[in-house]
């Protein structure tokens, strides 16, 4: 009988994982990251050496090359960072809310759209108002984008991730459209390059003459969109109403906060700094509109706004990172005439690392007979 | 292997942390028979009865299936022990049928043959008198064919042994006749049956034996036969154990709330409260006592605008007589038209107090608004922070430390001090001093208490029949969703508010 009592009890598992009760100081968790990236380089070296048979560390000046290796190089990495800043920006407020908009990318698409229509048609406004007018368009756009799944959920409640996922293939397809509509050269089946003559609407150098040779206006933008969502969510009366409906939506109603105004206010907020960045996109960097315009960044910028936590100045530091191995994979692609894929894999590995690292600055992982404290990584 | 017994569970123990759930209890079950399961809320019958049917496992003690040892690890032991249990939420997927359901996680070999298994369904149905549709989806059904099905998926598995939780709360009283009509058809085929009920007329009606536990003990059993409704509540409720808590006469008692004919509907449709009518004065501690799920919850968020009302008044009375008609308000408007309510709610970080945030951010959660311009003021929700942290002890590393962390009595010390510090007319709390320990807990009645003398009209939802009968002037007794009864706390007795809380109105009892 005894031995049947006992055989109930369940052995300590071999493994056991438990969240982190509290959270561990800030340098242990950066500590924790950097390990991890080294451990990325690591194994990716390995593995660049079984398939390739070539010097990893070569591969890996030549990625540094591939996004700082000139000057016009680093500044395409830092309007790529820029704009997928801004998207996760855009991401903040509605994921602080625990409403996953993962609907950036027709959000971007959208105001995009609005950008290249006020440079086809509005090209005889005086510069300073055409670029108001884009900018309000965009934002306008974007925003109303966000804004009707805000209202359905408000409404009747319907799954966020569903619905944001469907209206961007309707931005896709709206994104055809107009492109068929506004297609130039006739037949070719795309828009080209808006204005390439008269350069009406291209976002301009900031720190000299001409265009596409700096990008501050773009740094300049997206850092003042970066600073104001921090602000907005951690000090404003607004931001506090999206924490507590985040939080328990139970506990907003408790506190008289007017839980579906909060919803849909802040979603058509989130839309339309993501329609900033479809104004950034086109204005600021390829000057044209194509469905590939928001180039699956609505959906990487998920990644950016989560791993930071919503603080969008950290956004910036893990938007750097996926920009770089991007740029990094193409260039080692090109210059050592390597597969695609093997490029692909590099930098599938490091994010990997990087991403894993989270889960142990998160959780604790005790082995079996370890002493309590337990093993970090 | 032929034993008298389908169960018997021998001195079995069930700690969690350094709660005692269950502390030595002893349960036998014959075969044919069925059983009633008694005791208040919180004695430890579910917890018992979860650990027959697998979803906790006993910290000592042994239990007996047709006489053999037995080790019931996970549900899926208890079914194959004969054992099943239908508890008190259902566990259904909506978008199945009724079959797709009963067959659910049976590992049968071979395709999924929908006929033969609704054929297998009719047979089980026809057999005890069950009315099944085995091929309507569960969420065109009512609460009480849900149920059905949850019997019969018990059944299609072929148990012995059938645990009830609490099976009549949610049925009409002609829906528990037709339920009791199909137990006795089951046990008469030999199947042995536990009941877990409140409700002593239908232990009365349909058991043969009773067991009782009090506070996780087990008190003993009696066949149904020599059991008046009178001596069960004597077994369940016990004798009063004084607690010594202050308990000052009110002053100047004056009416701050009157509720009148309060009528609440759930989303099914199902009355949570019915016609109830009271008044709480100011200067006083209103009780509120009933079996879990009678309205308490319904009650409070009524009142304080967060459940909506069908019919009946809300009335607040300021100080200067004007009697203000709460009913369709939300909480901002009540707040906005300067009535002083505070509320304490029964989920504490699900409701009262947002887990993620510091004790500084669950203070802004009534002052967030206040100000002017965009921008929070923190200040004084920083200022309040501390002081409740100093004046109530609260134990934490600091104002900005996620309350989710905090310990029970700690998150409740943070919530009643933030509603008391609204400085309010009316306190309404519900179930303040559930898990904690007894210091904190008599904390919180001197919270209350003083607020009583300064004049507030308090209103304590409580489960402790002791503490209910010490602290407080007046107790309403609320049964079903109506009140059963208004008692003097210091005349009454607790076999009187015992009685009361299991004691239907006539159109409630059946007939």
């Amino acid at each position: 009988m005894s031995e049947i009592t006992r055989k109930g009890h369940a052995q300590e598992p071999f493994i056991r994982i438990s969240k982190r009760g509290d959270e561990m100081p800030v340098w242990k968790a950066w500590g924790i990251r950097v390990i991890g990236l080294i451990l990325a380089l690591i194994v990716s070296a390995i593995v660049i050496y079984a398939i390739v048979k070539l010097n990893p560390l070569k591969i890996y000046v030549s990625m540094w090359q591939g996004a700082f290796g000139t000057s016009k190089r680093t500044w395409v990495t830092v309007r790529d960072t820029m704009t997928l800043l801004c998207i996760a920006c855009a991401l903040a407020p509605a994921f602080a809310m625990r409403f996953w908009n993962v609907g950036a990318e027709g959000q971007v698409l959208v105001g995009g759209i609005a950008t290249a229509a006020c440079m086809i048609y509005f090209k005889s406004l005086p510069l300073p108002l055409l670029f108001l007018v884009m900018i309000i368009a965009s934002i306008v756009a974007g925003g109303i984008w966000g804004l009707i799944p805000g209202f359905f959920k408000a409404r009747w409640n319907t799954n966020e991730t569903l619905f944001t996922l469907m209206m961007n293939y309707i931005a896709i397809q709206l994104t055809a459209f107009f492109v068929a509509t506004w297609e130039n050269p006739k037949g070719s089946n795309s828009v080209g390059v808006i204005n390439r003559q008269t350069k009406v609407g291209w976002l301009p150098n900031l720190f000299s003459e001409g265009y596409n040779t700096d990008f501050g206006w773009n740094v300049i933008i997206v850092l003042l969109v970066a600073t104001l969502v921090l602000i907005y969510l951690r000090q404003t009366k607004h931001g506090y109403e999206i924490s507590v409906v985040g939080d328990s939506e139970n506990t907003a109603r408790y506190a008289g906060i007017r839980v579906k105004r909060v919803y849909i206010r802040t979603m058509a907020l989130s839309g339309a700094i993501a329609g900033l960045a479809g104004f950034l996109a086109v204005s600021g960097a390829s000057h044209t509109i194509s469905t590939q315009t928001a180039g699956g960044r609505g959906f990487t910028a998920i990644i950016v706004a989560w791993l930071s936590r919503m603080n969008t100045y950290v956004m910036l530091v893990f938007a750097a990172l996926i920009v770089f191995l991007d740029k990094g994979a193409t260039e080692i692609a090109s210059s050592f005439g390597m597969n695609e894929y093997v490029s692909q894999i590099i930098s599938g590995i490091i994010l990997f690392f990087v991403l894993g690292s989270e889960f142990f600055v998160n959780y604790r992982v005790k082995f079996r007979g370890a002493k309590t404290g337990g093993a970090d990584k | 292997m032929d034993s008298k017994y389908a169960i018997e569970m021998r001195g079995i123990t069930k700690r969690f942390g350094h709660v005692v759930a269950n502390n030595n209890v002893h349960l036998e079950l014959q075969k044919g028979e069925i059983l009633s399961l008694l005791g208040e809320n919180g004695s430890g019958k579910t917890t018992l009865m979860n650990m027959l049917a697998g979803i906790y496992y006993p910290d000592e003690g042994q239990i007996f299936v047709d006489g053999e040892p037995v080790s019931i690890q996970s549900p899926k032991d208890a079914f194959d022990h004969g054992i099943g249990m239908i508890h008190q939420h259902f566990k259904l997927v909506d978008v199945f049928t009724a079959a797709e359901n009963i067959v659910l996680g049976l590992d049968e070999e071979g395709k999924l043959d929908r006929k033969a298994i609704a054929a297998k369904v009719r047979v089980i149905a026809e057999r005890y008198g069950f009315d099944i549709d085995p091929d309507q989806k569960i969420y065109e059904m009512s609460v009480s064919q849900k149920q059905t099905v949850e019997i019969v998926k018990v059944l299609y598995r072929g148990a012995n042994v059938l645990i009830l939780d609490e099976p009549t709360a949610v049925l009409t009283p002609q829906e528990t006749d037709k339920l009791f009509a199909v137990m006795r058809n089951m046990k008469a085929d030999g199947k042995a049956l536990i009941i877990i009920t409140h409700k002593l007329h239908e232990v009365l009606d349909v058991s043969d034996r009773v067991v009782v536990l009090r506070k996780g003990e087990y008190i003993g059993d009696v066949p149904t036969k020599e059991a008046t409704q009178q001596s069960l509540t004597d077994m369940m409720v016990g004798r009063a154990t004084a607690l010594n808590i202050n308990r000052p006469d009110p002053v100047d008692p004056h009416p701050v709330l009157e509720v009148k004919n309060l009528t609440c509907v759930d989303k099914d449709g199902v009355k949570r409260l019915d016609d109830v009518t009271f008044t709480a004065m100011g200067g006083e501690i209103l009780g509120i006592a009933g079996i879990a799920g009678s309205g308490q919850k319904e009650l409070l968020e009524a009142i304080s605008g967060l459940y909506p009302v069908v019919s009946g008044e809300i009335k607040y009375i300021p100080d200067d007589g004007t009697a203000l008609d709460l009913r369709g308000m939300d909480p901002m408007a009540i707040r906005k038209a300067g009535i002083a309510m505070s509320f304490v709610p029964e989920d504490r970080l699900g409701m009262g107090l947002v887990g993620s945030m510091g004790m500084s951010g669950n203070m802004m959660l009534r002052s967030w608004k206040k100000g002017t311009g965009p921008f929070l003021k923190r200040k004084d929700p920083n200022q309040l922070a501390m002081e409740i942290w100093k004046n109530l002890e609260v134990v934490t590393p600091g104002i900005q430390y996620p309350v989710r962390r905090l310990s029970g009595g700690n998150v409740q010390k943070v919530l009643v001090g933030r509603e008391i510090a609204a400085g309010p007319k009316l306190l309404m709390t519900a179930y303040a001093v559930r898990g904690l320990d007894i210091n904190t807990s008599y904390t919180i009645y001197n919270l209350l208490t003083d607020q009583k003398m300064k004049g507030v009209a308090v209103v304590y939802v409580g489960e402790d029949l002791d503490v209910l009968l010490e602290l407080c002037d007046r107790i309403v007794v609320l049964c079903g969703g109506q009140v059963s009864g208004v008692v003097d706390a210091r005349k009454t007795t607790r076999e009187e508010i015992g009685l009361l809380m299991t004691q239907f109105r006539k159109e409630g009892a059946t007939a």
